[in-house]
């Protein structure tokens, strides 16, 4: 973070009613007794009683309108200089003739500007999960945030409470997801300023192992199931051979457009030794499970010496081996 | 592995996060006084104050159930008094700290299955547990924070709740919290900041939650709708009498609940009777049969001496998928004839999965006791 922006923390809720801006305001008063300098950016249009109860405890610099649409008041906020700024309900769209498109990016140029925003967002808002949610809720809406907005904040806080319909239990579910996505970025940002060695375990990370020769679509579909059940990553690993025949060729071609239609993460790598460049590839990527086809028993496995499963098994300290069957059932 | 939700008369909700201090119990206090004012009949069943001032006046104006106090080997306890608050018989009761361990001589080992017992009363429980206590987990929880947890909660108990409620809290806004003296007296604060409350273990194990806390929604709420096919997978554990046995069942059984595949733990006896193996070994293999047994795996034992044979042949009878073995590397004992038995298995498991499960690496963190 360069010096002099502000931070920015966001409550995310897979609804209205789960307690974003309750907690919101909660921590801005527990700021407030802590010697804090925080104001009231924005609050919702219409406000519970619980609501109203803590705003009594803030300064509020009002929303200016135009026309239906209400609008943070950049000029004031700035000019107020306070240290934090909360902001209730961020994903509202800007009229036209205003600065910026979008309050998501008032909010930007607050915390550039070196002032910490602390804001509420629903689940629903996030541009990137509209088909999604639209599946689920059959609505769409048109005032969004982006998910890498969301993604660059400094803090990210699910408000949770249980949901009883399965609709609200799948976007519930959305929310924990999005929520340990970002927090999977932190992670691994805080390693690499800190210069810490990985600490992998958080997620499964499956890599299925392509040759020209493999029952690909069986393994790689078992690697999308399993991925997708873990809520995983799926990576998909091709160890270049020198001199393939045309007929294998065609056959590798077919296998990895097989992996790119799964959604797997395609990485062609090279070198001497397969089982090594694989092994090496997944400490990197901190692989929890390696998928191997039958072909690998045999083929281009040849040319090494041992056998090359038994060879993979051996070096994957940490990583689990599942060897696929050597017909397809 | 999902078998049906038992029905218990009482509901089962879990405040669940990732570390102490995260609010479980505040927020759970907070739920009991709303509860109480609109007129239901709230107790304490058990309070864990850890001296912190805000959780304490949460607690005033509920009703709270005297610990029963027991003394063991000269030195006095204090545990949740499961019997009187059967006697009480309230509408809902409120119990920190799920995952403890009573002490000896309690009639019940466990404060879970103190829980169950006042569920099977009928009684509504809250309860508040930190995920790094699931079973399941116990070995990404190492390798996360190079701590071995020893309180563990089967994750059936788990499966039992009817609600699980992820309290979420920052790690930057718990290391605050510690700091200000907020969570533990200050020796001890600095103790947990240089041991658990590290930045970089908090957020690994914050993600841990949010995933997990993800998948009890999702297993709650498909089996509302119904929509999920029923898994066509079914896994073969092999259980021996090597150490690493015990991470094998955490692994396969997790596997299994993810993909909702039967489960089975098997061991294969060479001699007829498993009784008459020497004692070390017949203690070591009881003792990860009856882990299986207590994570509600199926367990059987087979005799003979081709130990791939037995286990294929007993998976191709059973229709089993996947077969977990411990990779030969982290074994304790004998890898030679570990790796053997892997590439029989592989030879002979033409038609199956084979998957060789490694321990995790640790990162060089040293091992130190771990509470909440």
């Amino acid at each position: 973070m360069p010096e002099g922006r502000g931070r920015l923390k966001v409550f995310l809720g897979y609804a209205s009613g789960v307690g974003k801006s309750a907690r919101m305001f909660e921590e801005g008063s527990r700021r407030r007794t802590r010697g804090e300098d925080v104001v009231v950016g924005a609050v919702q249009p219409k406000s519970s009683a619980e609501i109203e109860q803590l705003l009594l405890k803030h300064e509020i610099i009002p929303t200016r309108n135009v026309g239906a649409r209400s609008v943070i008041d950049i000029t004031a906020i700035l000019l107020r200089r306070p240290q934090v700024v909360l902001i209730d309900g961020l994903a509202y769209d800007n009229p036209p003739g205003s600065a910026h498109d979008a309050r998501w990016q008032d909010v930007a140029a607050l915390v550039n500007a070196g002032i910490s925003v602390i804001t509420s967002v629903n689940l629903q808002y996030v541009a990137e999960l509209q088909d999604e949610i639209a599946a689920i809720t059959g609505k769409r809406t048109a005032d969004t945030v982006p998910k890498s907005f969301l993604e660059q904040a400094d803090e990210i806080v699910i408000a949770d409470v249980p949901a009883e319909e399965p609709r609200l239990s799948r976007l519930r579910e959305m929310t924990m997801l999005l929520a340990a996505e970002v927090v999977e970025r932190q992670l691994q940002a805080y390693l690499h300023s800190h210069g810490i060695e990985e600490v992998w375990g958080t997620q499964e990370r499956i890599l299925v192992c392509i040759t020209p020769r493999s029952n690909a679509r069986q393994v790689l579909e078992s690697g999308k199931r399993n991925a997708g059940r873990f809520h995983g990553e799926l990576f998909a690993v091709y160890v270049r051979q020198p001199k393939l025949s045309a007929e294998d060729q065609m056959a590798l071609e077919k296998n990895l457009a097989i992996a790119v239609e799964l959604g797997a993460q395609v990485e062609m790598l090279e070198g001497q030794d397969s089982v090594d460049v694989l092994i090496r590839f997944a400490r990197e990527r901190g692989v929890t499970q390696i998928f191997i086809g039958h072909s690998m028993r045999r083929g281009w496995w040849n040319q090494l010496r041992a056998n090359p499963v038994e060879r993979l098994i051996d070096s994957a300290e940490g990583i689990d081996v599942r060897v696929f069957p050597q017909e397809p059932r | 592995m999902t078998e049906a939700r038992e029905t218990h008369h009482g509901r089962l909700k879990v405040y669940l996060s990732y570390a102490a201090g995260a609010g479980k119990t505040y927020r759970m206090l907070e739920e009991a006084q709303h509860l109480r004012e609109l007129g239901a009949d709230v107790v304490v069943g058990y309070f864990e104050p850890h001296s912190r001032k805000d959780t304490i006046a949460k607690t005033e104006g509920l009703e709270i159930v005297p610990r029963r106090k027991v003394e063991y080997r000269g030195t006095p306890f204090e545990e949740m008094d499961t019997e009187a608050i059967l006697l009480r018989s309230p509408a809902v009761c409120l119990v920190d700290e799920f995952a403890h361990t009573n002490v000896s001589g309690s009639s019940r080992s466990k404060r879970w299955e103190d829980v169950l017992a006042l569920l099977d009363a009928g009684i509504e429980v809250w309860t508040t547990m930190n995920l790094q206590h699931l079973e399941s987990l116990n070995d990404q929880v190492l390798q996360i924070s190079g701590i071995r947890v020893r309180e563990t909660v089967p994750d059936w108990v788990i499966k039992q709740a009817a609600e699980v409620v992820m309290v979420d809290v920052t790690p930057d806004a718990l290391i605050n919290r510690l700091k200000r003296g907020a969570v533990y007296e200050p020796g001890k604060a600095e103790q947990a900041l240089s041991n658990f409350f590290k930045e970089q273990t908090l957020v690994a194990l914050r993600e841990l939650a949010l995933r997990q806390a993800a998948h009890e929604v999702e297993t709650r709420h498909s089996e509302l709708s119904a929509v999920s096919a029923r898994s066509v997978d079914r896994i073969l554990i092999h259980v021996t009498s090597d150490p690493a046995t015990a991470m094998l069942i955490r692994r396969g059984h997790r596997v299994s609940d993810y993909l909702e595949a039967e489960c089975f733990a098997v061991y294969v006896c060479p001699v007829a009777d498993i009784a008459n193996l020497p004692a070390g070994e017949r203690e070591a293999v009881e003792r990860h049969l009856n882990f299986a047994r207590n994570l509600r795996i199926e367990t059987r034992v087979l005799n003979g001496e081709n130990v791939a044979e037995c286990l294929v042949n007993f998976a191709r009878d059973q229709h089993v998928t996947q077969i977990f073995l411990v990779n030969p590397k982290s074994t304790a004992r004998s890898p030679l004839l570990k790796r053997d038995l892997v590439s029989r298995v592989l030879k002979l498991a033409g038609d199956m999965q084979v998957i060789v499960v490694a321990e995790r690496r640790l990162p060089g963190i040293p091992v130190a006791a771990s509470d909440s």
